[in-house]
């Protein structure tokens, strides 16, 4: 979605690490994203580079993590796997279903020289 | 020559990091000092920030804002200029306008009465709180007074971007289908109210209302739904009682806080 303004808060957040410790070229940047945060793996990496230039990134390559979606069944008491966001528990069919993963969205470590 | 990678010292075409101080120092064209920083932060938190601090400000100044989202053409304009019309002269409302660009829906609201702010966002898809703070500098805004941001028209960008507003509501037309809220389940899941809009159109649709309720309900069972037509003013009463009751709510969940440092901290609970 938004992909293009998720990248310049990725790239604000490492500047902002860069001003409190100096640091050289940055290599790598390795965010956690959710398979239901509604961010697509495929646009973050083509916007990337483009993003990157010109700042303390520029040359740096991105790693994904993906973290896939799950959450608890407060009726059938279940950890389940979930594909979709919203909607009923995909065991027993319940409504009240609580996402506990797949919603992250973390710049988690750089890698720096 | 070099005791690491043995070329030639002082004639060497690729570049070595140094490693270690003094006499001990090497340089090495596979060894670099390159470590790793760890961060683990929300990419969202700066935004997350700047929004509760526009909340908290609001809230101080008693200000209730709503923001308003929608896919473009729902008619969130159209039922600002109605309800500026209806309420202004009772209730004041001020309007920040998100659009890519033009400033024609803010020449819309400032005709029918109200001052309003256009932001254009440019290649932007949704306003974020940082827009909505310099916004805020430059409308003077009364206690009591309504704050209505109509966002960029997008029923995906604008969920994930608390803007500091009490509400979001979403704008949702009935030209638009009942399986919206199935397609676009984030923007309904973030919205305390769904207003059903461009019902005076329904004789000439095959609109099922009761499908787009439980569509709605099934992604967010706490949704507020309430059928409106901004043209003909059908249903307005109760959207503007559910602006009265919930901004109550809102006031009576402030209250000023002693801190032990000293400050009086304005709390929100």
């Amino acid at each position: 979605m938004h992909e293009m303004s998720l990248l310049e808060s990725i790239i604000e957040v490492v500047e902002d690490e860069h001003r409190k410790q100096p640091f050289g070229r940055v290599r790598m940047i390795r965010v956690k994203l959710g398979a239901l945060a509604m961010v697509e793996p495929d646009s973050l990496r083509f916007c990337f580079a483009i993003i990157a230039g010109g700042s303390v990134a520029e040359g740096a390559r991105l790693e994904i993590d993906t973290v896939s979606g799950a959450g608890w069944c407060e009726d059938c008491c279940t950890h389940v796997t979930l594909t979709a966001r919203y909607g009923p528990c995909p065991g027993c069919g319940g409504a009240r279903l609580r996402m506990t993963a797949g919603n992250e969205l973390q710049l988690t470590e750089i890698e720096v020289e | 020559m070099c005791a690491t990678c043995g070329c030639g010292a002082g004639n060497h075409d690729h570049p070595h990091a140094i490693v270690g101080a003094g006499l001990s120092a090497v340089h090495s064209p596979r060894w670099s000092q390159a470590r790793i920083v760890r961060i683990e932060r929300d990419i969202l938190a700066k935004n997350d920030t700047l929004a509760a601090a526009n909340r908290l400000r609001l809230r101080a100044a008693d200000v209730f804002a709503l923001n308003f989202v929608s896919s473009p053409g729902s008619g969130k304009t159209s039922l600002l200029v109605r309800t500026i019309t209806d309420v202004h002269s009772r209730r004041p409302i001020a309007v920040i306008e998100g659009d890519q660009q033009t400033s024609l829906d803010a020449d819309r609201i400032r005709a029918a009465g109200a001052p309003a702010v256009q932001l254009n966002t440019g290649n932007g898809c949704h306003l974020d709180a940082q827009m909505v703070a310099e916004s805020i500098d430059d409308l003077s805004l009364i206690p009591g007074s309504l704050l209505f941001i109509e966002n960029v028209g997008n029923l995906v960008c604008p969920a994930a971007f608390d803007l500091g507003e009490a509400h979001k509501v979403v704008v949702l037309s009935v030209t638009e289908g009942e399986d919206k809220p199935l397609k676009y389940p984030n923007m309904f899941a973030a919205a305390d109210l769904m207003l059903l809009n461009k019902t005076d159109l329904l004789p000439h649709l095959e609109f099922d209302m009761q499908a787009c309720v439980a569509a709605a309900r099934r992604v967010n069972p706490n949704i507020d739904i309430l059928p409106v037509s901004a043209r003909t003013g059908l249903g307005l009463g109760a959207f503007y009682e559910w602006i009265e009751s919930r901004r109550l709510s809102c006031a009576s969940s402030m209250h000023v806080r002693q801190r032990t440092d000293g400050y009086n901290a304005l709390a929100i609970e």
